[in-house]
């Protein structure tokens, strides 16, 4: 049990002196990726092979290696799976790829036994064919800043003495014996961080209103329902650095004069529940949890509550709704939380990335955390580069750096050398971008003035071949699934609307429909109670400020440019491919395919459901829409 | 609270405390339209109709939030009539549109939103699914495709009657307001008061109607049929006919109902008048003999169901005495049908009540006669005004009439049983006179009066002073049973009503329902008696020669068959039971244990599982089957469990092993015992 | 039969565990429904008079979160990830393709032998290995494509009979 400060000092020595003394460490990533590979496979052959030897390593089992892993995702490449399970060397920091039991003694025999390195598991640029060794060396990652991530890949998050060898838990030191709240407030105000979970309020705000907040009772509650389809960025920080989160509450609750917190986590997230809830344990285990911690007056309890699928609970009444085992109903506000919260208590609720960022700012100071990032939004923000991209993965970007770097330089363009047309940012809260704002600053005002939001940091590129209106219309279902029911405008309004883009996307809708769904987008936005409502309407209204013509396209000609929609596509045959064998009118449906035996068929379009049977049946590649 | 001004559309307004936007708008003679605001419930914030545009924030919905000194509110812009209008379109789009036959129609209020926002069309498409209606409920119809899940009738069942039968279940636009489990509302714990009803802004909530069988019973030639009325009906149906809450309209009424084609016109006041004598008696008993107390009254149907529902415990301390309703059917079908010479079928029992859970009560299989209902049939208020309406007669002009005697008179205690603390009043009144009979002086007793949800009072009478209390609101009601339980508070004497307010916000009431309706038909009532000659049940000599020529005197062997009933634990919920094994064999012993919250709090799980680990070990777990099941309705008398059809209560801990040896394992018939 | 009686011990047990405090309703139903693979009503009347809350708040929290059931669920859960990324990379087919495969008509969800269930799931935040199943959120399948999914699905079916011919066997 650590009772003092100096309890802590003695730890960390220790620790540090640990790691020092491991010539090698093998990591070996255990992220849901590498798992779904067989990472644990691996992970047990390197034990048995190891203690068949006598060979004195540790081995580790380390969410994901260098996040993301799918950033090794090149081009040409079908992407992650074939690219894990990853295994990391420290100290050197070699990394191998699609490592397989099978290459365990192999790997063991070259490189701990005779220093070699297995070239043909290392990353090989594809453009120039040569070999990188250290994984901080793949050009991917020469443009980013890791302040949130910067632990994960590198500490064991079941590890709690590894956290406290790379620095962990010393800005907890600092604050409890050097700081006082109102200092930690302070340093949190100057250094302009905000929240990363969506609309950027100030932090260091947010706290002062909890801080001046009458009530001896009060809570932090740690966001982790990240619930953005295409985001991971907070399930990543919760797996592979669960005590850096711990500290950020530990922080926030010194702070605003809290005593107990909650980390509220998705249930999609199994992973991050156990390393959280081990983190806790281990925490509390040595003191650095629970009464008087470290001997000083500041005592600190933290609850892990599972989230059971809704969306609607990453909104902060609806998540204290749903701790307090209620349904997940949001709630006018004010009060705000940080008035009356959790239990009617005034309390502070910050998303995982957000809390990744406060130990970093408390050690290194406000004026460190500024030089990354722009005035207004000054540091790093996290995004979870997806779709049509090259590479696919997380990156972490000084804020105000363009969209054009993040998908070109760092994603590697477009995959399969398809044309950028679009990036859906922020997810179902956030908006489409195009061509036009490739060279927008990312950072939270630049995105509001143009109609989207950072949200979570969903990145989604959209290449040529999609087709916009069906975009809108995917974020539309699945804000009409997650929508709470409480308010009209949501409850009903995403219902109309996704009516109405399905009119559209199937040739029924008029010009009166699309003005229509215009009005109702707005009128939603406007009336919505919460952000969920306020900002579903987004992905519909950007794209028809940018991408008007292709709803207009849907709406008048009846046809869908990108060839997406399947209602407006009308199905052919090749009349020279069609060998005229039949089994495309034997299996159609409504009878719509006529013709001769060993005779070009062809297709009543009045007749055709465009259900695709024959396209599906020919043999000969014969059917072919336009 | 706060101090200041804020600016109303150019006017500035003072702040004066208000709660919020919504309220310092109204004082500048605007009212913004709501759905889910009511002043008497938590702020739900949903509907959205009430946003106005403040300078400086935008669209901010008024019912939730505060006024700030300073602050310019505009409460009519392009964009909140835009979003008005647009949320009343979206409402109808989802809403069942049978706007000319929906019972609601007129007083509807998403219509009367809709034409005052002026929404002529609809351009979105129809509710996609139709659900079904439930009808089971002998008070209430629930009609869930006209919902617009506002939630007011969630939060009047959860926060003023604390019973949570409504709640929101699924999400989205799947969201509905159903029971648990979507159960028929006849089999939960639904005590059929009727305030979702009186909250409900739509025709999604609705009163059961029974005029059609009235209007047969009134055209049958061969029966006669009399009509009663509460107290409370009088000061209310005359809205219904534009006037005021709680503007008389006695005389009109009976007069209506005679040219309606009732044969007598009776008044409940006279049952009342005779239900606070046998009451007063019986509290007296109480005091006397060292009965249990303190003493509930039971007129309140919804709350007699309540506490055979929630305390089966203090059943004992329910006055026995029949509800003037029950009294008066009583009196009808047993006494009055002999003396005209008709058998009691022939005699038709209508009773006009401000109250849905009357329905209910006149259904209970106790109160018959001859094996007829001794109360035919229930009409509400706004029932017999459609009546009156439907005949084309035009009240307003109708010269008043009296009502017809010998059971047409009461007393101005009997008035004030239509409020809360009338019942306890009237019980006053009667008291300090029997008690001191030279002592006329003291008739209104004020600390019982008044819409507050729990009143305290003490009365010096016959040389000791009783504790009263008087509750209105069930949730009110189960907060001071908390508090007597626990020993924190003691009482002689308690009254409860389950409605706000009393019988006269009851939920067959006209709408609106609200507590300014309320007030004014409170002040009706006391208004009448201030008007009434008599103001004690015993000077009521029709009540008083009724009693002896028919019964022998008051609270005797004789009344007590006839005016006085008994109740019986009654389980909250139906369903299956929870399977605690299943059976291997064909025909196993079947035992219920019973885990209804009443055994659950006395530690029957345990004794399910000492059953489970008694089967195990004796090896016939074969053939016993075990289920937890949901009440056996003896949760009067310990744990109750039920071997096959017999059931056994009273079981510990302790007799839990005998009684498996001797009533379970005897009947299981393992093969080697054949 | 000593199952069922299980599942009623361990019920018990959770609740007591939770000490039958209302705000760990979720996490009590979480845990129950591990037991049950499903929420049967009469344990949600029974959970409900445990905590000593309206049977309906429980049926309404039960119904809102989508990681409840109120019917069985198969013995194999399959997850088709319809997050952005998946849906981009072609989740809409999978999920057709499993749901011809095993007959399942509109809005129905587990198949008549209850063996499987096929639900779509908004995001498993596993975008790097789009499109995503999951079994029995335990075997995670990536990169998936309309003709992986069946082979998997046909490996579980040939897995199921093999065991059912050991057990018919012994």
């Amino acid at each position: 049990m650590l009772k003092s400060r100096q309890d802590l000092k003695a730890l960390t020595e220790r620790a540090r002196e640990a790691l020092k003394k491991e010539k090698l460490r093998i990591l070996i990533c255990a992220g849901t990726g590498c798992v779904a590979n067989g990472s644990l496979g691996v992970y047990e052959a390197f034990r048995e092979e190891l203690a068949k030897r006598s060979l004195p390593y540790k081995v580790e089992l380390v969410q994901e290696v260098e996040h993301p892993a799918t950033a090794l995702n090149i081009s040409g490449c079908h992407g992650f799976c074939q690219m894990g399970p990853l295994v990391r060397f420290e100290p050197q920091g070699v990394l191998y790829l699609k490592v397989k039991k099978e290459d365990v003694p192999e790997i063991i025999e070259e490189h701990i036994l005779h220093n070699r390195l297995v070239e043909r598991l290392l990353y090989h640029n594809p453009l120039t064919g040569q070999v990188v060794v250290r994984e901080d060396d793949i050009p991917f990652y020469q443009n980013q800043v890791r302040i949130a991530l910067e632990h994960c890949g590198r500490v064991n998050p079941e590890d709690i003495n590894d956290y406290v060898a790379h620095g962990g838990y010393q800005a907890l030191e600092k604050v409890l014996f050097e700081m006082t709240p109102d200092d930690i407030i302070k340093e949190v105000l100057d250094s302009g961080l905000r929240g990363r979970g969506g609309a950027g309020f100030p932090t260091g705000r947010k706290w002062a209103f909890a801080r001046s907040a009458a009530g001896d009772k009060k809570y932090v509650i740690c966001n982790g329902d990240e619930g953005d389809p295409g985001a991971f960025m907070d399930r990543s920080v919760m797996e592979g650095d669960p005590h850096r989160v711990l500290e950020g509450m530990m922080i926030a609750g010194y702070a605003i004069g809290a005593d107990e917190g909650y980390i509220y986590v998705r249930a999609e997230y199994p992973l991050a529940v156990k390393r959280l809830k081990k983190a806790v344990a281990d925490a509390e285990a040595i003191g650095l949890l629970g009464d008087r911690i470290l001997g000083s007056d500041f005592s600190f309890r933290i609850h892990i509550k599972e989230g059971a699928g809704a969306f609607v609970c990453g909104e902060e009444t609806a998540l204290i709704a749903s701790i307090e085992g209620q349904r997940g109903m949001p709630r006018p506000r004010p009060p705000f939380p940080a008035q009356s919260g959790l239990w009617g208590c005034p309390t502070i609720i910050n998303n995982v990335e957000t809390l990744a960022n406060v130990a970093p700012i408390i050690t290194r100071g406000a004026n460190w955390f500024k030089q990354y990032g722009t005035p207004a939004s000054p540091g790093t923000k996290t995004f979870a580069l997806a779709g049509q991209v090259a590479h696919t993965g997380l990156v972490e970007v000084p804020m105000g750096i363009t969209l054009r770097e993040v998908v070109f330089n760092i994603g590697g363009g477009l995959r399969d050398g398809k044309e950028f047309k679009a990036v859906q940012i922020g997810g179902p809260s956030g908006g489409c971008l195009t061509e036009e704002h490739l060279d927008l600053p990312l950072d939270f005002d630049s995105l509001q003035k143009v109609g989207a939001m950072i949200g979570s940091g969903g990145m989604v590129v959209i290449g040529q071949d999609s087709c916009m209106v069906e975009v809108a219309r995917f974020f539309m279902t699945f804000v009409q699934n997650e929508s709470c029911g409480k308010c009209v405008p949501c409850r009903e309004g995403t219902k109309r609307m996704l009516e109405l883009l399905n009119k559209i996307t199937t040739g029924k809708a008029t010009e009166e429909d699309l003005s229509l769904l215009e009005e109702l987008a707005l009128v939603v936005k406007d009336g919505a109670l919460c952000g969920l409502g306020k900002t579903a309407p987004n992905p519909v209204l950007t794209t028809l400020r940018y991408f008007r013509d292709e709803y207009e396209a849907h709406v008048r000609e009846k046809k869908c440019p990108a060839g997406v929609c399947k209602a407006l596509l009308s199905y052919f045959i090749d009349q020279e491919k069609c060998r005229g064998c039949g089994l495309c009118a034997k299996n159609c449906p409504v009878e719509a395919i006529s013709g001769e035996k060993k005779q070009p068929h062809t297709i009543d379009l009045v007749k055709c459901i465009k259900c695709g049977t024959c396209m599906e049946k020919c043999k000969f590649g014969a059917v072919y829409t336009a | 609270m706060s101090a200041g001004k804020v600016t109303v559309d150019g006017h500035v307004v003072e702040i004066n405390d208000a709660r919020n936007i919504l309220e310092v708008v109204r004082r500048a003679g605007i009212k913004l339209p709501t759905f889910c605001y009511h002043s008497e419930l938590s702020v739900y914030g949903a509907c959205r109709m009430c946003m106005v545009e403040v300078e400086g924030r935008g669209l901010v919905a008024s019912c939730s939030t505060p006024p700030a000194d300073g602050m310019v509110i505009h409460t009519s812009t392009p964009r909140t009539r835009r979003l008005r209008r647009m949320i009343i379109e979206l409402l109808l789009a989802n809403h069942d549109r049978e706007c000319t036959s929906c019972e609601r129609s007129g007083s509807c209020k998403l219509q009367q939103l809709a034409r005052q926002m002026g929404v002529t069309e609809v351009r979105f498409g129809q509710r996609d699914k139709k659900l079904p209606v439930d009808n089971t409920s002998p008070s209430l119809v629930k009609n869930p495709n006209k919902c617009i899940l506002c939630g007011d009738c969630v939060r009047m069942c959860k926060e003023v009657q604390g019973l949570g039968i409504w709640d929101f279940a699924f999400r989205g636009a799947k969201t509905q307001v159903t029971t648990a489990f979507g159960l028929p509302l006849a089999e939960v714990a639904c005590v059929n008061c009727g305030q979702c009803v009186a909250v409900c802004p739509t025709g999604a909530l609705t009163v059961k109607s029974e005029v059609d069988k009235v209007w047969e019973a009134i055209q049958d030639p061969g029966k006669v049929v009399v009509v009663q009325v509460a107290p409370a009906v009088r000061v209310a149906i005359g809205e219904e006919f534009g006037l005021l809450p709680g503007e008389k309209a006695t005389g009109q009424m009976v007069a209506a109902l005679k040219k309606l084609g009732f044969d007598r016109v009776f008044d409940t006041l006279f049952t009342a008048d005779m239900t606070t004598i046998e009451e007063a008696l019986e509290l007296l008993g109480r005091l006397q003999n060292g009965g249990r107390l303190p003493l509930f009254t039971s007129c309140c149907p919804a709350w007699v169901k309540y506490a055979e529902q929630f305390h089966a415990d203090l059943l004992e301390n329910l006055s026995t005495c029949r509800s003037p309703q029950q009294m008066f059917g009583s009196l009808v079908k047993k006494y009055y049908a002999r003396e005209i010479g008709k058998n009691p079928a022939e005699v038709v029992c209508v009773s006009v009540m401000p109250c849905t859970g009357k329905k209910f009560e006149a259904r209970r299989p106790e109160f018959t006669t001859g094996g007829v209902p001794d109360v035919d049939f229930v009409l509400t208020t706004v029932e017999l005004a459609q009546m009156i309406k439907e005949a084309g007669i035009v009240f307003n002009e109708l010269e008043p009439e009296v009502f017809d005697n010998p059971l047409g008179m009461g007393s101005g205690a009997a008035v004030i049983y239509g409020a809360s603390g009338g019942v306890m009043e009237s019980v006053v009144r009667f008291i300090s006179a029997h008690l001191s009979p030279g002592d006329v002086s003291r008739v209104d007793f004020y600390p019982v009066r008044g819409m507050q949800g729990i009143k305290e009072a003490e009365v010096e009478t016959g040389g000791q002073t009783l504790r009263l209390a008087v509750v209105n609101g069930l949730a009110n009601a189960e907060k001071l049973i908390n508090r007597i339980k626990s020993g924190e508070a003691f009482y002689h004497a308690v009254e409860v009503m389950a409605c706000p307010g009393g019988c006269l916000g009851g939920g067959g009431q006209p709408y609106p329902n609200n507590t300014a309706s309320r007030l004014g038909r409170m002040k009706g009532l006391y208004a009448l008696d201030r008007a009434e000659q008599l103001h004690r049940p015993q000077d009521n000599i029709f009540v008083t020669r009724a009693l002896e020529r028919w019964f022998g005197g008051p609270a005797n062997a004789n009344t007590h068959h006839s005016l006085h009933t008994r109740y019986y634990p009654r389980r909250r919920i139906s369903g299956k039971p929870v399977e605690v094994n299943g059976r291997r064999e064909e025909h196993p012993v079947e035992v219920s244990v019973c885990v209804g919250t009443n055994c659950y709090l006395k530690g029957s799980y345990d004794i399910l599982n000492k059953f489970m680990t008694l089967a195990r070990q004796m090896g016939i777990a074969d053939y016993v089957q075990l289920k937890g099941t949901f009440c056996l309705e003896h949760c009067d008398r310990g744990v109750s469990i039920k071997v096959n059809d017999e059931i056994i209560t009273n079981v510990t801990l302790d007799n839990a092993e005998e009684i498996f040896k001797t009533k379970i394992a005897i009947k299981a018939e393992p093969p080697w015992v054949v | 039969m000593e199952g069922t009686g299980r599942k009623f011990e361990k019920l018990q047990e959770i609740i007591a565990r939770h000490e039958g405090k209302v705000s760990h309703l979720i996490a009590i139903l979480q845990e129950v429904q591990q037991e049950y693979r499903y929420l049967p009503e009469e344990v949600l009347t029974y959970i409900a008079t445990a905590l000593n809350i309206p049977p309906a708040v429980v049926y309404g929290v039960a119904t809102f979160y989508a990681q409840f059931s109120l019917v069985p669920k198969g013995k194999y859960v399959i997850r088709v990830c319809d997050g952005t990324a998946c849906h981009v990379r072609g989740s809409e087919p999978i999920h057709f393709a499993l749901r011809k495969e095993l007959g399942l008509a509109e809005g129905q969800q587990t198949t008549g032998d209850l063996q499987f269930t096929v639900e779509t799931v908004s995001c498993l935040g596993a975008c790097g290995l789009a499109p995503v199943v999951t079994i029995n959120d335990q075997e995670v399948h990536g990169q998936m494509t309309p003709e992986d999914v069946l082979r998997v699905l046909r490996a579980i079916k040939a897995g199921e009979s093999q065991e059912e011919r050991r057990e018919a066997h012994a």
